[in-house]
């Protein structure tokens, strides 16, 4: 349910042998979802950038090492341009950008798998309570609409500030800063997904098979988790892709003003926010992060777009 | 519908209080508070004194129903009081500020026209700027102009305010010298000429958020008029030979514009959090910057007033989106 493009790149090959041939048996439900997912350009590109970025993420420091230098080789390449030997230049302590943007991204994608991850299961399980249990229903909305009248991103920055300190001293600064961080997005941002769930199972348990169910003595337990949850899967899909984007953009809005990760542990929100200072000079150093964060979301956007429709068996069928 | 927003009213009192009391509970009970930084080298007995002089020797829930009154009581008082010249206030405590020490609603006071003309200026944009492109792209559905406004939008969305406004200065403001990169708060407008200046400098911020406001806004604008456009109402007007333009621009913007209306109420009061982004950017002395501020400087008094008043306006504003939509909407009837 987290990683949404490994699970529709898988039903790549399936597609490939000829369906044509056999009309007479349907496709399963993940071939016809991964054919209306294809139809949407946006979504393509969108998955393929994603792809990219994060294989580049990922794998790129593997290919692209290049070997620490010493202080003194490094105040010798300060703020160098673009070059065979620095792509994407160097910041002005001599670092090789391509290689910060590459750690940054990976701590920046954590961020926001983290994040949302987090935030879509206190989000399902929340809507799902208040969607079957009548009597949670009142108190949990309640809350839900009072979390979504907070003001978050003050929230966000008062948490951080008052608790970084503390968490940093007791899992260390790196570490620290990505659980508060994670932990405090993940914490503002499940109330869309607990009102899309719950809406779905105020829908879903009058249907007839959770009757069936219920009447054959299944115990609310059984229900959720059998007939329930597997039929809220698409909507907490689309909602899961769009929180990874909302995670990442504002981690990236708390870095940039200067509550989120510390400097030796960037992300590129961080590294806008570094590069802040020498936008003048050289814009470069603003523009490598601010765009990396661009695509991402870009594309994750456009990717739950074709989700949104692929996952809605009323387009689908068209 | 006054007994419904009667209603909501009521029912917004207990979630503005629980909200005050959260956001009161984070900031005292979080260990960074400004007491846990006095120098270790202060004798304890002048630790007390500073503590007692700032109040923070009280329990927890002491200084939280004296914030409450100081918020709910004393300083609509001394805002009377400053209307009338009465003095029903006389001396009592108001808040203040921990960093200057000053009324934090005087702080407000000073801050609020930089954030309402800056800002303000920039949601009216956006809106003017995403009404026409949601029409015509709805009008035009999957035409060349209905797929830029698609992209315009999806690109609206994702790029963040504080790279598109760094993009900004860099382009409009490094590059080509059209406008200035900072906002300057101290500009008084006096005449023809520091009018435009005014207008220079409030240029690349109102771009900034406007984009921004009007890429989420023509998306609305553009569903609920394709909504609208195969409704039958719709084909009976055409049938009575009515122009293309009564049909569209009366009929079913009217009709379309109803839930456009309620989003573009939700969203005055986000304008003020997005809004600690850009004027954090380009130097507007706002609201946003003086959270940024206290944030800061630890000021507690001041984040716990401006976190709640950012609360007060979301709930206000919700409660204005429903009662509009009831107005606006004879379909819908809330008693």
């Amino acid at each position: 349910m987290t990683d949404v493009s490994p699970q529709t790149v898988k039903a790549d090959p399936v597609t490939k042998p000829e369906p044509a041939l056999k009309l007479e048996k349907p496709a399963s439900a993940r071939i016809a979802i991964w054919r209306q997912f294809r139809t949407h350009k946006g979504a393509v590109f969108g998955l393929a950038v994603l792809t990219l970025l994060v294989l580049a993420v990922l794998i790129g420091p593997y290919f692209w090492n290049p070997e620490k230098l010493t202080v003194a080789k490094a105040m010798a390449v300060r703020n160098k341009p673009p070059s065979l030997q620095f792509p994407l230049g160097t910041d002005q302590l001599g670092r090789d950008m391509l290689q910060r943007m590459m750690q940054a991204g990976k701590v920046s994608l954590a961020v926001g798998f983290v994040a949302m991850s987090i935030a879509i299961t206190v989000g399902t399980t929340i809507g799902v309570l208040a969607g079957y249990f009548k009597r949670l229903d009142g108190p949990l909305m309640r809350l839900t609409d009072m979390f979504l009248a907070l003001p978050l991103i003050p929230l966000l920055l008062v948490m951080v500030m008052l608790f970084r300190d503390d968490i940093a001293r007791s899992l260390g600064p790196e570490l620290g800063a990505f659980v508060l961080i994670c932990l405090a997005i993940g914490i503002t941002s499940w109330m869309q997904a607990a009102r899309i769930v719950r809406g779905e199972v105020l829908a879903l348990k009058e249907r007839e098979y959770v009757l069936a169910a219920r009447s054959i003595g299944a115990l609310p337990r059984r229900i959720i988790l059998r007939h329930i949850l597997p039929n809220v899967v698409s909507p907490v899909m689309v909602a899961a892709t769009l929180g990874v984007a909302e995670a990442i953009i504002t981690e990236s809005v708390l870095s940039f003003l200067g509550l989120g990760f510390p400097p030796d542990f960037p992300t590129w929100g961080r590294l806008l926010f570094d590069g802040l200072q020498y936008m003048q000079l050289y814009p470069e150093r603003v523009i490598w992060p601010g765009l990396a964060i661009s695509l991402t979301v870009l594309s994750v956007n456009y990717i739950g777009d074709g989700l949104r429709d692929a996952l809605d068996p009323r387009i689908r069928g068209r | 519908m006054l007994t419904f927003t009667l209603r909501r009213l009521l029912i917004s009192i207990p979630t503005l209080l629980f909200i005050s009391l959260v956001i009161f509970l984070l900031v005292d009970l979080a260990p960074g508070s400004p007491l846990s930084e006095i120098p270790l080298t202060v004798p304890p007995d002048v630790r007390q004194k500073m503590m007692e002089a700032l109040g923070a020797d009280q329990p927890v829930f002491v200084r939280y129903v004296l914030w409450l009154r100081q918020f709910f009581i004393v300083e609509p008082l001394y805002m009377l009081d400053g209307w009338f010249g009465t003095n029903m206030a006389g001396d009592q405590q108001r808040i203040l500020s921990w960093q200057s020490r000053v009324p934090v609603f005087t702080i407000i006071g000073q801050r609020i026209p930089q954030t309402l003309t800056v800002i303000g200026t920039a949601y009216l944009v956006g809106v003017l700027i995403a009404l026409p492109i949601g029409i015509y792209s709805a009008y035009r559905q999957y035409s060349l102009f209905d797929q830029f406004g698609t992209l315009f939008a999806m690109i609206g969305f994702s790029v963040p305010t504080f790279f598109s406004g760094t993009l900004f200065i860099i382009i409009f403001a490094v590059w080509l010298g059209w406008f200035p990169t900072k906002y300057n708060t101290q500009l008084q407008v006096v005449d023809w000429d520091t009018f435009l200046l005014q207008l220079r400098q409030m240029a690349l911020p109102v771009m900034t958020l406007g984009l921004a406001n009007a890429a989420a806004i023509s998306r609305y604008m553009r569903s609920s008029m394709l909504d609208n456009m195969t409704q039958d109402y719709v084909r009976t007007a055409r049938a009575k030979g009515m122009t293309e333009q009564t049909v569209v621009l009366k009929h079913v913007l009217r009709n379309s514009m109803i839930p456009v209306v309620t989003v573009i109420a939700l969203g005055i009061p986000s304008i003020f959090g997005g809004a600690i982004i850009t004027e954090n950017l380009f130097g507007v002395n706002g609201i946003g910057a003086a959270l940024i501020g206290a944030i800061n400087a630890s000021d507690l008094p001041m984040v716990q007033t401006l976190a709640f008043i950012f609360a007060a306006l979301i709930v206000l504003f919700n409660l204005i989106a429903d009662v509009l939509y009831g107005l606006l909407d004879p379909r819908i009837r809330y008693d």
